[in-house]
């Protein structure tokens, strides 16, 4: 018989409920390594990113939010009040106010420091949230499933870093003039009115061996100015970085410990 | 006895008539928010809660004030109350519904609301909320349903109505201790950030829901053949005055511990409510509103005078509801977004549909608290004549 | 009984108003429609499963897709054939089934269904 029985598939859906519930993919136990063999995998423990302050410039930035919107087909309102934002650029003394003082350098002070989601090792978004729709994978990924986020904002209250977005109307009813082309990228979907959103590390181009977007073009535009990888690997890229150079994070006070890191020196 | 709420004066028709053409008209902006989205309402990016939010807030701790009579009468046998008990649980459903109608009108995507059982999560504490608002609604239901159909045959009320009364009352504390958490546990927050929050709710709690039912007392006083009790409502004068110094002083202890520690991320959200910040300060006539009603409320309260005489009493009950309302209901909830986590000042301010709609939530309570009181104290005075 | 006349009147209506969407549709018995393919999904000639399977449960096979996709972060499906497939509604399936109009909505339309998938999910660019 061709494909599954019904019986099959609830078998396969059962045991990979189970096999979730036990943290491990219930493909492994059905085919060990068979379906993982086959695709390009990339496994990380503690996804996390290094920017180099040194090496980014506000266009770099612009072009990262270009390129992440037009991925992701985040709309463009050019508005405050229902904007919807992925990754921006912010001013040192608005990006960590908390470190702000009257005298700080020039060059820190014409800096801007792109922003987005600090995919925190203890999120308090994932906190809150009442059903789960926002969660924090194995790998730390702040990840959001938005067949199951029902609006109530409570995210957005939790997050101390300003980083979710809520769509106050139809995305797809943003003003055309401004979004050209919209929905940009056909691979991705949009999203739907009532619904919270954020960065999600570009979990589908990583479970694919890409790096994210922003990584991508911001690297593109200058060698190493973000360095995205896997903490928990010594040898890794992104630990050697930190390794060698002084980096901060945003409000660490808080005990979220956001894996963004701004290299300073 | 749901009967007893057919039959009425063309006064008690037309007070429900209006109700409902109120509440239609919120029911239709709703159906046109629910269409298009929150943003017809003044919520944005970075206030991302507001007026609806804050009713819900206020709204149970009006709930949970239903305990202030329910707990003399059970727990130190304070017989004079046993008049006024019915009353207290009628109220406490019809906030418990407001608060439950603010959510729903609140959320992005109300269809999903079964997500919340469906994939419950007890790390969040909206979880833990829905299930003491619905076991609150429960418990009222049944305790003043049937302490009420005792009452109407004369007889008294059952052990197990009793042992839920009893339940009820810890369970009151609970569902405002557990709204308080929603806010007080958000690192980053630092206007909500305060150990001090749920003792806060309930003490503005304590002076508010009995304000109004003391408020309801008169009037019901004056429409019917039921009276209150002069020595009841002079208790209740007496509850809310200690609530209403409790609510005061726990804000005042805010205020020493924000601009004596002159923490600037303690002291900003203050600021901007009281006087602004960057230039923006829409809330600041609203909250000296808020304190110049304090003030009135407290020197009547606390002047034995004032508070004994029926007319100032009300007077002072008016003040309570007015201050509580505009600390709880606008200040609070919305001083908490303002600045952002970027230091930045974004307003807030309702707009038309969010209030109308927010009109419809409340006369749907007023409608129901309405209704119910109808069917008490038709009860009361047939069982008095 | 109390207005007996009334609520007999009354049950009428309701009743009649009830039974309103039989008597509009009586007589209109239409054909179910038949889902079409194009060429790219003729060429195949499988799905990820049967198609007696797929007709009777893609919903399910969607939502499993849907669930282990973001909650699992398992984004390939063996079918039982051994062929892998990316799970995926926008990229994969309507890939070979570019004919939205023709394969999802006439039926969709025909039992009433509105599936919620395209509030968010793209449609094909389809030449029609």
């Amino acid at each position: 018989m061709m494909g599954i029985s019904r019986r099959g598939f609830l078998k396969v859906a059962g045991l990979s409920a189970l096999m979730a519930a036990l943290g491990k993919s219930g493909f492994e136990l059905l085919r060990p390594g068979q379906v993982e063999a086959s695709i390009p995998v990339t496994k990380g423990k503690r996804w996390a990113m290094a920017i180099d302050m040194r090496k980014v410039t506000p266009e770099i930035i612009e072009e990262c939010k270009k390129s992440c919107h037009h991925y992701h087909n985040v709309p463009e309102f050019d508005n405050p009040k229902v904007e919807i934002k992925w990754i921006w650029g912010e001013e040192f003394e608005h990006a960590f106010p908390d470190q702000q003082h009257e005298y700080v350098s020039d060059l820190i002070k014409s800096l801007e420091f792109p922003l987005l989601c600090n995919h925190c090792s203890n999120p308090p978004c994932c906190r809150v949230c009442p059903t789960g729709a926002t969660w924090q994978r194995e790998d730390g990924i702040v990840m959001m499933d938005w067949h199951r986020c029902i609006g109530c904002r409570f995210c957005m209250a939790g997050c101390p870093y300003g980083s979710r977005s809520f769509n106050w109307g139809d995305p797809r009813k943003a003003p055309k003039e401004l979004n050209p082309g919209f929905p940009t990228n056909p691979e991705f979907p949009t999203r739907e009115v009532g619904v919270v959103e954020k960065c999600t590390f570009c979990n589908e181009r990583i479970a694919k061996g890409q790096l994210p977007v922003c990584v991508e073009k911001a690297n593109e535009m200058k060698k190493d100015s973000f360095i995205f990888g896997d903490l928990a690997d010594p040898d890794s890229d992104i630990r050697k970085a930190l390794r060698k150079h002084y980096s901060i994070r945003r409000k660490t006070e808080l005990g979220t410990h956001p894996n963004i890191y701004y290299i300073i020196a | 006895m749901l009967d007893r709420a057919l039959k009425g004066s063309s006064r008690y028709w037309g007070w429900l008539i209006f109700l409902l053409i109120l509440m239609g008209i919120g029911f239709v902006l709703w159906l046109y928010q629910f269409k298009v989205g929150l943003k017809i309402t003044g919520m944005s990016r970075d206030v991302s809660w507001g007026f609806y939010i804050a009713q819900f807030t206020y709204l149970v701790g009006v709930a949970a004030s239903g305990v202030m009579v329910v707990l003399p009468y059970y727990l130190h046998d304070y017989k004079k109350f046993g008049r006024l008990t019915v009353l207290g649980e009628f109220m406490a459903i019809a906030a418990v519904l407001m608060c439950l109608l603010f959510i729903m009108v609140d959320l992005g995507r109300l269809p999903r609301l079964v997500n919340v059982i469906m994939y419950p999560h007890p790390r969040s504490i909206l979880f833990w909320d829905m299930i003491v608002l619905n076991g609150y609604l429960l418990l009222n239901i049944l305790v003043g349903w049937n302490a009420l159909a005792a009452e109407r045959k004369g007889v008294h009320y059952r052990t197990w109505v009793k042992v839920l009364a009893y339940i009820s009352i810890p369970w009151a504390f609970s569902i405002h201790t557990v709204t308080a958490f929603l806010y007080a546990g958000l690192p980053g927050r630092h206007f909500w950030l305060t150990a001090i929050m749920a003792p806060r709710f309930l003490a503005s709690a304590f002076c508010s829901g009995p304000a109004i039912l003391l408020l309801i007392c008169f009037i019901i006083r004056k429409l019917t053949k039921f009276d209150p009790g002069k020595e009841q409502m002079r208790t209740l004068g007496g509850i809310i005055a200690y609530a209403f110094i409790l609510n005061i002083f726990f804000f005042l202890m805010e205020l020493f511990t924000s601009f004596y520690s002159q923490i600037p991320a303690h002291m900003d959200s203050l600021v901007y409510l009281f006087r602004g910040l960057d230039g923006y300060g829409r809330l600041a006539p609203w909250m000296w509103t808020f304190v110049f009603f304090s003030v009135v409320a407290l020197v009547m309260l606390i002047v034995p005078y004032t508070r004994r005489k029926e007319d100032t009493l009300a007077v002072a009950a008016a003040c309570v509801v007015i201050a509580t309302w505009i600390d709880k209901g606008l200040g609070l909830i919305i001083g908490g977004f303002v600045p952002n986590p970027f230091e930045k000042v974004f307003e807030y301010w309702p707009t038309v549909p969010e209030v109308m709609i927010s009109v419809g939530v409340w006369a749907t309570g007023f409608f129901v608290l309405t209704v119910l009181f109808k069917i008490a104290i038709s009860i009361k005075e047939e069982v008095a004549a | 009984m109390y207005d007996g006349g009334k609520i007999i009147v009354g049950l009428i209506i309701g009743i009649g108003l009830l039974l309103s969407p039989f008597f509009y549709n009586a007589g209109k018995a239409l054909k179910p429609p038949e889902p079409e393919l194009t060429p790219k999904a003729k060429e195949a000639k499988v799905c990820v499963a049967s198609k007696e399977y797929m007709t009777n449960n893609h919903m399910h096979l969607l939502d499993e897709w849907r669930q282990t996709v973001v909650r699992n972060a398992e984004r390939y499906y063996e079918s039982a054939d051994g062929k892998v497939y990316y799970k995926s509604l926008q990229v994969t399936c309507l890939d070979c089934h570019s004919n939205k109009t023709k394969f999802c909505d006439q039926c969709h339309n025909y039992i009433g269904m509105d599936p919620y998938c395209w509030d968010c999910h793209l449609e094909p660019k389809e030449n029609k």
